[in-house]
Parts: C-alpha cells; structure tokens; sequence
C-alpha cells in the first residue's frame, strides 16, 4: 500500500492534473458592504470556515469627506455647518468640541445660560443618536418592533430639537462662543413632559428586547472583550464601559457645567454583545436624569451667547478638548497660526477606534453573531472616515 | 401622504370610463364570445335535467337563474371545482392574500405605524394588488452563471408542492380534493420537497449567500421535520387513523384533541413556525448577515411565486394544525337551515357543510394569527440554539406527549369504547 503523498507523486508522473486540497480551499470569502444590507458604508471582508469566521478585514473609507482639509479654508464659524456632517444625528456633540476648542482658542467665556442650553441639545441629541443605533441594532438581529419603537419615539426629541434649534437633524447649533439661539417659549414644560413620557417607554424597551430570552441567548457570552484588551484596543464609549471600565468624559474630565450636575457613569462587566448594547441603554436612562436636572438648574434669564467679532481670532497656539459623544470621546485638536482660519483641524471619534476592535472580535465567532458583535461596537462609518 | 392631480376633470374621467367600457364590450363580442364557443364545442358536457347540453343551451342557461342553478351543482361537485376552487388552490390563495394584509395591519398595529394606507382608499386594501401588479411588471434576472432549467422550475416547484398540501386539506365533510387513507404520510412527504427545493434554488443561483442561506434551509427543516412529526404522531395514536377525515371524525365523537396533546400542539406550533421559516426561524432568509439568504438571486415574479408559495403554506400548517389539535370543522350550528326561506328549487345551500366552512375558516385564521404573533416580538435565534432546540429539546416534548397518548388509550380513557367517547 503506498501513502497519499506516493499517490499523488505518481500521479504527476503520470501527468495527471491533481491538485491537493489546502486549507484555504475550505474558505469561503464573503464580501460585506458597502452594499450588503448589514454593513451601512463600510465594507469588511470576512472568511468563513463552516459556519465561523476565521479571518476579517475592515476596509473603511467609502465616505470619505476630507473635513479636516475642508476645515483649514473657512474661518471658525464657517466651519460648524460642514463638522457635523459626518454624523447628522448627533450633530450637537460633534460641534459641541470644536466649539469648545475654538472657544480655548480664541479666548471667549460663555454664559451660564449659553453652558445650559449646549448641555441639554447635547443630551437631546444623545437620546437622538442612541435610538437611531438602537433601532439599527433591532433590525440587525430580526426583531423589527425595537427597529420601529426606537424610530417613532426619536421623534419626541427630534420635535425638540427643532423648536429648540430650528432644524430637525443638522442643527448647526453650537457655535463657538455659545448656542445660536434662545430656548422658545414653554420648552421646559414641553421637554419635561416628553422625557417623562421617554423614561415610561424605556421600561417597554427593556421588556420587548432587553429581556427577551431570545434576544439573550444571541447577544450573552459572544464577543467578550476583556477589561484588559480594551484598554490594549483603546476603545471609546459604551464599548469601553461595557467591559468595566466606568470612564466617561462628563465624569473624568467635566466640561461646561457637568461638573455641576449628579450623575452616575453606567457601566457592565461583562464585555460580551450584550452588555454593549445595554450601556446605551442605561445611558439613555441616565440622560433622562441629566436633563430634567439641567432644565431645573439653569438660569431663567441672561445672554446665551457671548460677542464675537465677525472674523474671530486668537493668538498662535493649539487646543484640544473633547466631549463625551454617543460613540465615546470626540476630540478636537486645532492647531492656529494667528489668522481667522485655522492651520489644522484633526478630529478624533470613538467610531474609529471601536472598529480596530473589530477583527479582533470577530475572529472566532459564527456568522449569525457578525451583526450582534459589528453594531454593539457603537460603530458609525461616516463619522470614522469623516 | 397622498398626492392627486391637480387638474383632476370629473368629464374627462367619465369620458374614460366610457371608452373603457366600449373596448371591453368590442373585444368580449369579437374575442371572448368565439373563444368560449370553441371550447364548448370541444368540451364534453354534461346531461342536466335528462337535457343534453349543447353550447347554445349552456350559454342561454347562464343568464336564466332558475337554469343556472343545476349546472352549478353539477360543476361544484367534479373534482375540477374541487381542486381549482374550493378545498383547492383558489381558497388556498384567498386566504393566504388576507393573511398577507392582516399581517401587515397587525403588525403595524403592534409597531405603532399604519400600515399600508392609500391603495384602495379603505385601510389600503388594495396594497397586495398593487404589489403583485408591481412584481409582474419587473424584469426577472437571472444571474448569468446561474442552472436555468432548476432557476425557473424552483419557484414553481415550491408553488406546486404548497398547492399539494392544501390538496389533501379537507375543509369541511366530504369536501377534500384528495382523500388519502394515509393524509397525514403523504402531507409529510410533500412537505420534505421544500428543503430539497430550497437548496436546489440556491445551487441554482450560482451565488454565495443563496448557498448558505440553501444550506442553512436544509439543516433547519431537517432538524425540525423530525419533531413535527413526531408530535403528529400523539395524534395520530389517539384517533387511530392517518385519515385527515378520520382524525377529525375522531375529535367530533370525543374532544379536541388539544386537551389531551397540549405539548404535541406546543411542538407542532413551534416546528410549522420553523418549517415556514418565519422569524423567529427566518435563518435562511437572515436579511443582516446573508443579505436574503435564499432568497437572494431572485427578483419579479419569481419572488413573488415564493412568496404565494410561503404563504400557501402557512395556510396549510394552520390547516393542518386545525384539523389535528382543534377538532377540525367542529362547531355550534350557527348557520339558517334555509338560506331562501320557502324556496323549493334545486338546492346549492347546505346549512351543515356552511357551519363547517365557517368554523373552520374562523379557527385556521386564529392560528395564523398565533402564527404571525412572533414577527412583533422575537429577534432572529442563532442556528447553533436552533439546532439544539429541534434535536434535543421538541424531541423530548414530543415524546412525552406520545407516551401520554398511549397511556390514555391503554387506559381505556379514548380510543374505540373509551370513557370521553361520546
């Protein structure tokens, strides 16, 4: 009896065209994105051995905008309708740091009341941003209700946002020195009764998914990410605080008035899908609590805005400050030379740090998790690419 | 919202109405009338009445009601009426469309959203025809690497073999187009084409996730096929017969035989949940990971046969769930013993077999109902927690209920002389 490997030498002897099966033959590559249903502008390619996934390459850069190029051609306040692009749906936070930066920068000091207002559209805007991802998550996993619910009840804050700013996604609404405009008449009754209102369907949030024994069984135990591998991946966010590590910019480093408002930092110790999904969540509860303490505490009257010139600008130095966004820390580091524009705008988002954690989670698990593991990272393709 | 024409004329609409009606009329008198004169000379026609039917006879018949009368009991008992209209395919499809819209108005419903709204004007009623009118009208693509004799015959093999299992569906007494001594094997039978034509359509489509979603298709009904019929089997040990008939002949003598197998019925609930791959078992169509699972390569009408072909089905478990856990056609006599009082004439109208429809129409749409519950309130299950759940878990519930079943023959509780035979 000869061996497999005399065989198949006889064979190419013999001149026969017999290839070896290799392990890479076992594979099958599937391309995810940018048009795959699961994937939003984004592509990653995965390989498959079976029903695992054994190999993922994420391939950002499909929305590319060059923001940071753009932003060295306007002047400071030009600047804020096209830095929120990048993510339209929580465009109050993404501006809320340049402003921030700028305001360092430039030297101005906000009113009290301008502080208010910023924090309670930034928070409105947080429950904005995490129900449109919330919705996204249900859809992901099949349960078409949690893609509705969230979607319906993100009106309530959006109907705010508009009395409040004017416009309902892209607010343009933080702008260095403070906010563009006054709180309308009756919006703290109005804000008051719908967060109430908010806080009431959280509970049904939590009975028709959260606590779903389904919902459980796909999402616990898949994809953990350790304590110490998040810290090694330097991930933002609830990704961060989903494997036990309370940080959150509001808490470690309080801009404007958060230093003044009581608040707990939400946090789980699994790391695995699930408790990346309920962070959100939590948080969401928790902004619940921030915002009916803002609109108690802030001031009934005053400026909301501090004079600027109509080209502000500062002396040559550099700024960088961040905030707490939807997706994590959002940093703004800006560079001046002295002149209205700045030499150099880099922006720092939690989306992309979240991804780099991707292959790493993916590896390993089954194809049915890619959806769980891919949008519990609090992952936005826009904004990562910016 | 709805948009209309701005300059909406009510003459000019009118004026179309007209026009419309005038080329109906044309073409039924140059096209239709020889047409259907050709096929009745061809047609061999049945002696009504000691009357031999010639084609001038029928046609004068169809406008005089009271001649009109024995010729449609005449063609409502051939086995053409049967298995194109009644028990058959034609009934089959008519609920099968209004359990499409009722599950798009309940799901809205249970969604806080409308639902479809404008089509037809009322509650958008006219949604479905305007869908498959749409589906009609796209092109069909077929991929170009793609097996087209198994391409095209797929869809329609999975329409056909829906159509089967409705075929052995009897509706009320004696109605059934095929009735089978061994109903329940041969629903079974059919019904193991489906994932058979599931992976042959993938295969078919040349394509990567056609393939997994064919194989995932394959390993779910596999692994779901066993306790479906395991749990049928409960049912079958209590009434002694694979008769469908018969098993419901047995329900109407004793109980329903829910109360005696609830956990057959639990089983049987849960596997036709995942043998018609509704979410939450809608693996092999998982839009996020596989983009339409098997699904994916189709488009126009052949998607739209697969779909009548899904719901078809859905129409025959209900059916089929009906007639083995909640007794069937069973039910209090509500329909009036005369529909014309005082007529005398050939009578079409059976106050029985009417009581019969009626029941079971109303129970089949209660299950379908139970059956669309769970697109509102479940996420997808992972096929990992799939497989464990059909091999070892509806396995063991369906023993348990088999063994419960022979207890209670053995016992002398049911079968032939038992203490709850009526």
């Amino acid at each position: 009896m000869t061996s497999l490997e005399d065989k198949f030498e006889e064979s190419k002897r013999l001149g026969l065209q017999i290839v070896k099966e290799s392990e890479e033959d076992r594979l099958m590559t599937l391309s995810i994105g940018p048009q795959h249903p699961g994937s939003g502008h984004f592509r990653f390619t995965i390989k498959v051995d079976g029903d695992y996934i054994v190999y993922c390459d994420p391939d950002p850069g499909y929305v590319h905008r060059g923001e940071e190029k753009m932003s060295e051609y306007r002047n400071f306040i030009q600047n804020i309708p096209h830095l929120e692009r990048p993510v339209i749906h929580d465009s109050t936070n993404i501006t809320y740091a340049y402003s921030l930066a700028v305001e360092e920068l430039v030297g101005i000091e906000v009113p009290r009341r301008g502080q208010y207002i910023r924090a309670i559209a930034s928070e409105l805007n947080r429950q904005v941003y995490t129900l449109y991802w919330l919705a996204i998550y249900g859809i992901f996993l099949g349960h078409s209700t949690m893609f509705m619910w969230p979607t319906g009840d993100r009106e309530l804050f959006i109907d705010l946002l508009e009395a409040l700013t004017g416009a309902r996604v892209t607010h343009a609404f933080n702008i260095p020195g403070g906010v563009r405009n006054d709180t309308p008449d009756g919006f703290k009754d109005r804000c008051i009764r719908q967060v109430r209102y908010f806080e009431k369907r959280l509970k049904e949030y939590e009975d028709i998914f959260y606590n779903n024994p389904l919902f459980r069984q796909r999402t616990e135990q898949v994809g953990v990410l350790t304590k110490e591998d998040a810290i090694k991946l330097g991930v933002a966010g609830s990704v961060l605080r989903a494997s036990g590590i309370p940080y959150d910019i509001r808490k470690a480093e309080p801009y404007d008035i958060y230093n003044e408002i009581d608040f707990k930092v939400q946090y789980m110790k699994t790391g695995d899908s699930f408790a990346r999904s309920y962070v959100p969540f939590l948080d969401m509860k928790e902004s619940c609590h921030i915002i009916e303490q803002l609109l108690d505490k802030m001031p009934q009257s005053g400026e909301v805005r501090a004079k600027l010139q109509p080209n502000p600008k500062g002396p040559p130095g550099e700024a960088y400050r961040r905030v707490e966004s939807g997706r994590g820390a959002l940093g703004y580091h800006i560079i001046s030379d002295g002149t209205p524009k700045p030499y150099r705008v880099k922006i720092s988002v939690g989306s992309f740090r979240n991804m780099l954690a991707l292959p790493f989670l993916l590896v390993g698990q089954k194809l049915a998790d890619m959806p769980s593991v891919y949008w519990s990272l609090n992952y936005w393709p826009v904004e990562a690419d910016r | 919202m709805a948009t209309y024409t701005k300059n909406f004329r009510f003459g000019e609409f009118v004026g179309s109405l007209i026009w419309l009606i005038l080329w109906i009329l044309i073409i039924i008198a140059l096209v239709g009338l020889p047409l259907i004169f050709i096929v009745l000379f061809y047609v061999p026609l049945p002696p009504v009445n000691g009357q031999v039917l010639t084609p001038y006879l029928f046609l004068t018949m169809t406008v005089d009601p009271s001649r009109t009368l024995p010729i449609i009991k005449y063609m409502i008992h051939t086995d053409l009426f049967r298995i194109t209209t009644f028990p058959g395919f034609t009934y089959a499809a008519l609920i099968a469309a209004v359990t499409i819209f009722i599950e798009r108005k309940f799901l809205a419903k249970m969604q806080l959203r409308v639902g479809p709204l404008y089509a037809g004007k009322i509650e958008g009623i006219l949604q479905l025809i305007a869908d498959g009118l749409k589906l009609i009208a796209k092109e069909i693509i077929v991929p170009s690497g793609a097996d087209k004799p198994l391409f095209w015959a797929a869809p329609i093999a999975f329409v056909a073999a829906a159509a089967a299992v409705v075929a052995l569906i009897p509706a009320a007494p004696t109605w059934v187009a095929a009735n089978v001594d061994v109903g329940l094997l041969a629903v079974f039978a059919i019904l193991g084409f489906f994932p058979l034509i599931a992976l042959l359509f993938s295969w078919a489509s040349n394509s990567k996730y056609p393939f997994i979603g064919g194989l995932r298709a394959l390993h779910q009904m596999i692994a779901f096929e066993i306790p479906f019929i395991l749990s049928a089997l409960s049912v079958v040990i209590l009434s002694g017969t694979l008769n469908l008939t018969g098993i419901v002949n047995s329900q109407i003598t004793s109980y329903w035989f829910i109360f005696f197998a609830p956990i057959s019925a639990f089983v049987f609930y849960i596997s036709s949940l995942a043998e018609l791959e509704r979410i939450p078992f809608d693996l092999p169509e998982a839009e996020s990971e596989i983009v339409a699972g098997w699904l994916t390569e189709t488009s126009g009408m052949i998607y739209g046969l697969l779909q009548l072909g899904s719901y078809v089905k859905t129409y025959a478990l209900a059916a089929l769930f009906v007639i083995l856990f909640l007794g069937g056609w069973a039910g209090p006599a509500v329909m009036p013993v005369e529909l014309i009082p005082g007529y005398t004439g050939v009578q079409i109208y059976n106050h029985t077999t009417a009581d019969a429809i009626l029941w079971f129409t109303l129970k089949v749409f209660g299950v379908i109902m139970l059956m669309l519950l769970p697109r509102g309130i479940s996420p997808r299950i992972r096929i990992d927690i799939l497989l464990h759940t059909g091999w070892y878990k509806l396995i063991v519930l369906a023993f348990i209920n088999i063994f419960v079943a022979l207890a209670l023959i053995y016992g002398g509780i049911l079968g032939p002389g038992g203490l709850l035979v009526r």
